[in-house]
């Protein structure tokens, strides 16, 4: 799936590549500058700002937040894993009365926001007297809705295989639970895990959303920090922030990883997802640069060849 | 359905500011999207490095945190002062931004490579490959994956909710105020967002059929 846009650039190309690169670094960096002139002018790099970040108190206290981030995160996970798979093999079922609800069902909790979602359990739910933790809230909410995502998932990976997998599973004398099992259930996890791991990077995200239901993580707790001697807003906003950005590139690495074995590997070719257009997460990184690179090298201009590849 | 006739004012308010979220932001979104998305194909690998940067950026940071920089840190900096609605517009737009640039870019990438070498070896520069050859064949495929962005960006507007923007997923402590039922209140919401996300879907399956690419 790659597509070749463009020749290797000759003489003039070349220059004009360069004059595009040129502007576009100065585009970013005039925007850079005018942010960083923003943060210098309204005393943002201030020492007094960063100050509280010096605390080793502060410190656990943040690891603290992240503990709960991550447990809310893990059991998340799991639950919502157990839940698509019982929703996808419910939504595969061959008797429409566990078919139509489970259908119904995934489609309504995929279409309710997970904020709504957590509000119904935190603040709702009271109303008829069932009192939640928020901590429970925001893990049932994140399985609900990424358990009826992961079913959808699962069940477009099974329904890509081709149809002989099933008919040989059924034709050696397997019951329909031994072809699922057995048969189907493997092919489809190999082929949908690159996606199935990029939804938990999206479960990881949304636990931010504890914050708003007051479950104290880490962004919850970027906003006590706000009121902290220095009100270091965007200080703390960083740091949460960064602390975000790498717990999912981590997890995304794994995806990425993941994708790239699942290519390469011969065996695990078998369920290749057909129309696999639905989700924009299910495209991985484009292969533009290596064909580009590898022009660069074949090509006969090998004057510029540094700027085929840089 | 005293909850809504007895609390119109309210309902309305806190529609048409989720409307204008979802409108203000899918402009903004697609707007910032295509540039982004044009400067991952660009034949210039400082864009494309740019873009790249952008997107792995924005997509690993969690939606409430990029509310979280735009109502709370945009203040701090001194700037002129704007609504939390329009920051929230900003936030969203920005933050979606990155999925359409994806979208986009997955798009570009379906089309055949044969097409591309073929407007190539007919003589056309990069601009016109792109505008006359690939850009139709990657819209139509571009069209279901961008509704279910913009359904994920309906679905994302009720994050402002947390940032005292008045929309659908804050009418609740609204409506507690004046002593409605909170588990009512909060089924009438999901229950809009239902219907919404209903009418969106139908929109992208009706838009599939009508572009559907005969190949």
């Amino acid at each position: 799936m790659t597509s070749v846009l463009y020749d290797v650039p000759g003489p003039k190309a070349i220059l004009r590549n360069r004059l595009i690169g040129v502007g576009t670094v100065l585009v970013v960096l005039a925007l850079l500058a005018f942010i960083g002139y923003r943060f210098y002018e309204s005393g943002q790099f201030d020492a007094s700002r960063w100050y509280v970040f010096t605390f080793s108190a502060v410190w656990t206290q943040i690891f603290g937040a992240l503990g709960r981030t991550l447990a809310a995160f893990g059991l998340a996970a799991i639950l919502a894993l157990a839940l698509g798979f019982i929703l996808a093999i419910g939504r595969l079922s061959d008797r429409a009365w566990i078919r139509v609800p489970v259908t119904v069902i995934t489609e309504f909790f995929r279409a309710v926001p997970v904020l709504v979602f957590m509000m119904l359990l935190y603040y709702g739910l009271p109303v008829i007297g069932v009192k939640m933790e928020p901590y429970w809230a925001v893990v049932l909410a994140l399985m609900v809705y990424n358990g009826s995502v992961l079913a959808e998932v699962l069940r477009a990976g099974v329904e890509s295989l081709p149809r002989g997998q099933g008919e040989a599973g059924y034709a050696i004398g397997l019951r329909k639970s031994g072809v699922m099992r057995l048969i189907l259930m493997p092919q489809a996890i190999r082929a949908m895990l690159p996606v199935i791991v990029a939804q938990l990077v999206v479960t990881l995200k949304d636990t931010a959303l504890g914050f708003i239901i007051t479950y104290p993580e880490l962004l919850y707790f970027a906003k006590q920090l706000t009121s902290q001697q220095g009100r270091p807003v965007l200080q703390s906003a960083f740091v949460i922030g960064g602390i975000y950005i790498i717990m999912c590139l981590i997890l995304s690495g794994i995806a990425k990883w993941l994708e790239i074995r699942t290519r390469r590997s011969p065996r695990l070719q078998g369920g290749t997802p057909v129309g696999g257009g639905d989700d924009p997460r299910l495209h991985g990184g484009g292969t533009d640069t290596e064909l580009i690179a590898m022009q660069g090298g074949a090509g006969k201009f090998n004057l510029g060849s540094s700027s085929g590849g840089v | 359905m005293d909850v809504i006739f007895g609390n119109l004012d309210l309902w309305g308010e806190a529609v048409s500011n989720t409307l204008l979220i979802f409108f203000g932001g899918g402009v903004l979104a697609l707007v910032l999207g295509l540039i982004v998305g044009a400067a991952r194909v660009a034949p210039v690998p400082i864009a494309r490095g740019v873009g790249t940067l952008y997107v792995n950026l924005i997509r690993n940071t969690p939606l409430t945190l990029v509310f979280f920089f735009f109502i709370f840190g945009y203040p701090q900096l001194g700037l002129p002062k704007l609504s939390t609605t329009v920051l929230g517009i900003l936030a969203i737009g920005i933050y979606t931004a990155t999925y359409v640039a994806e979208v986009i870019r997955a798009g570009i990438n379906t089309v055949p490579v044969g097409q591309a070498e073929a407007a190539r070896a007919i003589g056309l520069p990069f601009g016109q490959v792109m505008s006359l050859v690939i850009l139709p064949q990657a819209f139509r495929s571009v069209v279901p994956p961008m509704m279910s962005v913009f359904i994920a960006l309906l679905k994302n507007t009720t994050v402002a909710a947390g940032f005292s923007v008045v929309e659908l997923g804050a009418i609740r402590s609204y409506l507690s105020e004046r002593g409605e039922n909170a588990l009512v209140v909060l089924l009438w919401v999901a229950v809009i967002f239902v219907a919404l996300v209903m009418l969106l879907s139908w929109l992208q399956r009706y838009l599939e059929n009508k572009w559907r690419i005969a190949r």
